[in-house]
């Protein structure tokens, strides 16, 4: 199992959605389970969520949409992140959150998101995925 | 060694994916810390580092948000390393400072790292040491280093900057004592923040009062810590310490202090780098093998805790940096 100190979450709020408590509940979670977890508050653009992932050089980033915009931010957030050179699931495992239905889910996992997560999800549960996806990661492969 | 030669490259040309991957290098591995300080050594000194610290909720990361600004404002490239507490139960952290500064995070002058005290031995201040030295070498002529002051390492840290600034807010009640032990001396700046809140006379009194006791090494010195006020929803609120950072910078440029801070930083962190590696390779040799059954003999009565630890250094010397 990969160092959990040693691995670096972003979790990040793109678009106009104010509803962060979910947001905040998984970060901590995530703290407690012995990650890093940077935070970046509400109202972000998939500029600054992408910048953000590359200064913080993070491995994992969780994506917290209630707003239904996801289609939209989503694929965004991935695309720039492809341009800048960053594969998902080979450089960086990508989860999603909030109000999202499974139509889309799995839309979504076709682009590179690892897994959605809805409402009433165990943090045992996510805290358990990211434990194991990192391990796939080239950075954490021997 | 020679894979980090194209990242190390890419750093030094201002790419924001490299310099990001060297820090979390000079965090996490030692070896390589090494290698890639010694390669980028040479294209560094010519960064200006301000240490910004102070209480929980003194409103440092605000202050920053516009400190940012006004520095971008006048051409720098700004580098921002901020720093928050590993939780020493679980070994994780929550870096929520880089929240109140995000909108920089697209700036192509500007680079934030968040950094977590990773329950150091040393090994925090070596890893910002290094991470501030990426930044020089990349082209950040002015690097903001935010920590909270309350624990001994993060004052380790800020008061090896050019210029320490300590913040603090009206209302925590027992306003000086709040301050951590040794801040007082080591801040260049004061800055009361917040001061559209009830009590700044307070504060600025009690302070004043601190001060006088160091009056005489002031008037030496040629640099009296001015106290001033900011309200960081505004970069006019936030005016006046960035004004007092400038000035003092003249200062130290011009009293020749800047060499005597910069004489004092160098042998800190030569201190630190063999603290931290001697703490590292310890904790090593004590967990494992022969090492690790002198600890049984220390509590069995076999053998004093003394000899136990000259025994540890002797078998410690031929084994430093293979």
């Amino acid at each position: 199992m990969v160092e959990r100190s040693k691995v670096r979450v972003v979790i990040a709020k793109p678009g106009l959605d104010g509803h962060d408590r979910g947001a905040k509940v998984v970060a901590r979670a995530l703290k407690e389970a012995g990650y890093e977890v940077i935070y970046t508050g509400i109202r972000q653009t998939p500029e600054q969520i992408v910048e953000t992932v590359i200064q913080e050089d993070a491995s994992v980033l969780g994506i917290s949409i209630l707003s239904g915009a996801h289609m939209v931010l989503i694929p965004k957030i991935i695309k720039l992140l492809e341009e800048r050179g960053i594969k998902p699931n080979e450089d960086i495992v990508i989860f999603a959150g909030g109000i999202i239905p499974p139509d889309d889910a799995e839309e979504l996992k076709k682009i590179g998101v690892a897994e959605v997560f809805g409402p009433g999800t165990s943090l045992k549960t996510v805290i358990d995925f990211v434990d194991k996806a990192v391990e796939n990661l080239k950075r954490f492969r021997a | 060694m020679g894979s980090l030669e194209p990242l190390i490259e890419k750093a030094l040309s201002g790419d924001k994916r490299a310099i990001a991957r060297l820090i979390t290098l000079v965090e996490n591995d030692e070896e390589k810390a090494r290698e890639i300080i010694r390669r980028i050594y040479p294209h560094t000194g010519k960064a200006y580092v301000v240490g910004i610290t102070g209480p929980p909720g003194s409103g440092k990361s605000t202050l920053l948000d516009k400190l940012i600004k006004l520095a971008r404002n006048e051409g720098h490239r700004v580098g921002v390393i901020a720093i928050d507490p590993t939780s020493p139960f679980t070994g994780g952290a929550l870096l929520g400072d880089r929240l109140r500064m995000q909108r920089h995070s697209t700036d192509p002058g500007v680079f934030i790292r968040s950094m977590a005290t990773r329950g150091s031995l040393g090994g925090l201040a070596k890893a910002t040491n290094d991470a501030i030295k990426i930044l020089d070498a990349s082209g950040y002529d002015l690097i903001f280093v935010e920590t909270v002051g309350v624990g001994q390492v993060e004052v380790d840290i800020v008061k090896t900057a050019d210029t320490v600034v300590l913040v603090t807010v009206p209302g925590l009640g027992d306003e000086v004592q709040a301050i951590k032990a040794g801040l007082m001396e080591v801040a260049d700046i004061f800055a009361i923040n917040k001061a559209d809140r009830e009590g700044v006379e307070m504060v600025y009194l009690e302070l004043k009062m601190a001060l006088e006791f160091e009056r005489e090494k002031w008037k030496q010195l040629g640099w009296e810590p001015p106290i001033v006020e900011t309200t960081a929803f505004t970069l006019k609120g936030v005016r006046p310490l960035w004004e007092a950072i400038k000035r003092h910078r003249e200062y130290m440029e011009s009293s020749g202090r800047l060499k005597e801070r910069r004489t004092f930083r160098a042998r800190e962190e030569v201190k630190t780098i063999i603290a931290s590696t001697i703490a590292k390779k310890i904790e090593e040799m004590l967990a494992r093998g022969e090492e690790g059954e002198l600890i049984g003999e220390v509590v069995e009565r076999k053998l004093d805790p003394y000899s136990a630890a000259q025994l540890v250094m002797e078998t410690l010397k031929e084994n430093l940096w293979g």
